[in-house]
């Protein structure tokens, strides 16, 4: 639907031959949406399918897709003459650079206040916790895609192993949480080894297929094992996180009883919401530091060019198993904490959708990007949370998304992957020696 | 005995859907280098077009059956190519000289936005249709009562499949496409050199296997008598399973390793159990990718610097 960007130095499109690819577009627009929007179907009270048509609906969507084209031309027009460079004046560049070196601290002190700010309203806390967790679902698969440049799409599978470990550990022998969280951690690296294992030799694309065949083999496993699972009823009566073995609740040993203060279900929400933070921040600090060391590097060496990984000596072996093993286990703390939140489990909890939106919220992030991947989950989750009525049209602008993040910042909205390493006197090269991925 | 062979002609009907499905995905990957991770949908867009072109039909009071099947072949083959052209347009052309990961994650990104676009444009609901051939033929009754019956639906989607790769094998192998298409599949530059249009021959390629992703999706709709937002998912990852099998890039691989494919996951259901046929099928794309990268036809490929 949009003229070819392959040449960017197109002299600029008259009027007459604008309005002829808008009306082109427009067109093939028509065409595409006349039968999937113009004509709805739906099964009837008796199994017979009936059809309504939507011409409305479809009109507009032609119309906007006529304007569309309009304006993304002149854009495109407007953005080649002036230079993709040189569209950011100096001055809002260090502006930009300003926000974002405080953005961080700044956004990390609020969420330690939030639940100061927000103890009496119920519904921003539930919606805190579930925020924190898609960060952190998406620092840990962070680990395998931004840093190790490993396509991830069952990433759920850990999250399933987590949650499943600590619910039928703790369902089954009583094993209290903190207990459970680091065998839940470490289960669900042993499985991203044993993933990693025969993926190894795979090239991306494949990678990425069969990951999702993975996540896809537990999620039918677990449906289908119904002895240990409890199959598609789940597993119910989890236990709540204790603090350090003082349980959070009203009892006279509780925590509220033995500090003295007055009971309220709020603390056990507030509770979570640190611990879950915490968790997070493990994440993160744990992504920070690995990035310094070796093998850190080696990820990201490896992310770049595996051939070049190799002929330097790095094993790409261990690299791969590392990067998986990493990002697996914080996949399982998430899973853990994800059970002893909820207080029940059910495969439907970990179903392709739910990698597939982790991994946009990476890719959206910036992969590699530690604040990206924040802001992200914080604007697809939150964002979305607080316009419930467009829950159906989530993954639909998610995937968009994807697209045009692909084809105009590939690096995420705020990615940078700026090499850790560097030599301290920077040299002018030109971006085609530095371009990658030929072929 | 009499089991066995039912077993065998159901395994080899949906063998042949997974087959036309599979064909998309290894010609794309064949010239462009890329798993079109979106097909899948295409083959979803594909039955909804046919649903909703045979419901309006059947509306304006047309009767005959074949008349209506052929306008329904024509239709939603004519919009799912176009919505195969399209899509590459859109998200895979601007990014052929992109970073490694980026078609894929476009792919991916593709793949949502058909899914979900289908359920907010059709709604979440199973959508049936009534039984629109029906019929078939007795083979073989045996003295327990077990009959073997080849229904119509059956013969017609094994036909269908024969004489559209008949057709397809002619176009790859005798017309001015099919060169442009090996050219370009062994060498972009060179091909455009010597005066191939190669962005003509990708989107062409696109073109081709939505549209036998259509056809797919016209045979599914007939032979299970619904559709679903949700059926590319499942149905996509057998069919790139089939096109790994039979050796990525290898036309009549991917035939074959969609018959394969359709015959393991039916004598699995028949024999094993029914819960892990899809275990079945996927955990046969980790092994073949572990043991057999190349697959049943395809050549090995060499690593490139």
């Amino acid at each position: 639907m949009k003229a070819p960007s392959t040449h960017p130095a197109k002299p600029a499109t008259s009027i007459p031959a604008l309005l002829k690819t808008a009306f082109v577009n427009a067109l093939i627009a028509l065409v595409l949406f006349s039968l999937m929007i113009g004509i709805r179907t739906e099964a009837g009270s008796s199994g017979q399918l009936t059809y309504w048509t939507r011409f409305g609906d479809l009109a507009s969507i032609v119309a906007a897709v006529f304007g569309g084209s309009i304006v993304i031309e002149l854009l495109r027009q407007w953005i080649g003459r002036t230079g993709a460079e040189k569209l950011v004046p100096p001055a809002v560049q260090s502006g930009i650079s300003f926000i974002g070196r405080y953005l961080a601290p700044a956004l990390l002190i609020f969420t330690l206040l939030v639940p100061v700010i927000f103890y009496n309203q119920r519904y921003i806390l539930d919606l805190a916790i579930l925020v924190l967790t898609y960060v952190m679902l998406g620092w840990g698969l962070n680990v395998v895609v931004g840093l190790a440049g490993l396509l991830d799409l069952g990433y759920v599978a850990f999250y399933a192993v987590g949650a499943y470990s600590y619910g039928l550990l703790a369902t089954n022998f009583g094993w209290s949480f903190w207990i459970c969280l680091p065998l839940a951690g470490i289960l669900a690296a042993f499985w991203g080894v044993l993933l990693g294992f025969p993926v190894l030799r795979l090239r991306g694309d494949y990678l990425a297929i069969v990951t999702l065949a993975f996540g896809e083999i537990i999620r039918l496993v677990i449906i289908n094992w119904q002895d240990l699972t409890g199959g598609p009823n789940g597993v119910s009566g989890i236990p709540r996180p204790s603090f350090f073995g003082i349980p959070l609740d009203n009892s006279d040993d509780g925590l509220a009883a033995r500090l003295g203060i007055e009971y309220s279900p709020t603390h056990r929400i507030v509770f979570l919401f640190y611990l879950i933070l915490a968790l997070a921040l493990l994440t993160n600090w744990a992504t920070i530091r690995l990035r310094r060391l070796p093998i850190g590097r080696a990820w990201e060496a490896l992310r770049e060019d595996e051939v070049a990984c190799r002929a330097l000596g790095i094993n790409t072996t261990t690299t791969k198993l590392t990067a998986f093993a990493t990002g697996a286990m914080f996949g399982g703390f998430a899973g853990a904490f994800f059970a002893t939140r909820q207080g029940f489990i059910s495969p439907e909890s970990f179903t392709f959708q739910e990698s597939a939106l982790v991994l946009a919220i990476v890719v959206l992030g910036g992969m590699g990007s530690q604040l990206g991947v924040a802001l992200s989950a914080l604007a697809m989750i939150g964002g979305f949370e607080l316009f419930r009525s467009l829950e159906n049209y989530r993954m639909l602008v998610f995937g968009m998304a994807m697209v045009l993040i692909m084809i105009w910042r590939p690096r995420g909205l705020i990615g940078h992957r700026a090499p850790t390493v560097y030599l301290t006197k920077a040299k002018a090269i030109s971006s085609d020696l530095v371009k990658e991925g030929h072929g | 005995m009499d089991y066995f062979a039912q077993q065998l002609i159901n395994g080899l009907v949906l063998g042949s859907i997974y087959g036309l499905i599979a064909i998309g995905y290894t010609m794309v990957y064949g010239i462009v280098g890329m798993i079109n991770f979106a097909h899948g949908d295409v083959f979803m867009i594909g039955g909804f077009i046919a649903l909703i072109t045979f419901l309006l039909l059947i509306s304006t009071g047309l009767t005959a059956i074949p008349v209506i099947l052929l306008i329904v072949l024509l239709v939603s083959m004519a919009i799912t190519a176009l919505y195969g052209w399209t899509i590459e347009r859109i998200a895979y052309r601007p990014l052929r000289h992109s970073f490694r990961l980026a078609p894929m994650l476009s792919a991916i990104g593709m793949s949502f936005v058909l899914t979900n676009y289908s359920q907010v444009a059709q709604g979440a609901r199973v959508k049936p249709i009534p039984p629109v051939i029906t019929g078939g033929y007795t083979l073989h009754e045996s003295a327990d009562g077990f009959v073997i019956q080849l229904s119509n639906i059956q013969i017609i989607v094994v036909i269908t499949t024969i004489v559209l790769l008949a057709i397809f094998t002619w176009l790859v192998s005798r017309t001015r496409l099919g060169r442009d298409m090996r050219a370009c599949e062994q060498d972009q530059t060179m091909a455009a050199l010597l005066g191939v249009d190669v962005d003509r021959t990708i989107s062409m390629t696109f073109v081709i296997g939505a549209a036998l992703a259509a056809v797919a999706g016209l045979m599914y709709l007939l032979y299970y008598g619904l559709v679903d937002f949700f059926m590319g998912f499942v149905a996509g990852i057998k069919a790139f399973t089939a096109a790994v099998l039979g050796g990525i890039g290898s036309l009549p691989g991917a035939m074959l390793g969609g018959l394969a494919i359709g015959l393991i996951e039916t004598f699995w259901s028949a024999y094993f159990s029914v819960e892990y046929k899809d275990v079945a099928a996927f955990s046969i794309l980790i092994v073949v990718l572990i043991f057999m990268p190349t697959g049943l036809l395809g050549r090995p490929e060499v690593e490139k610097v």
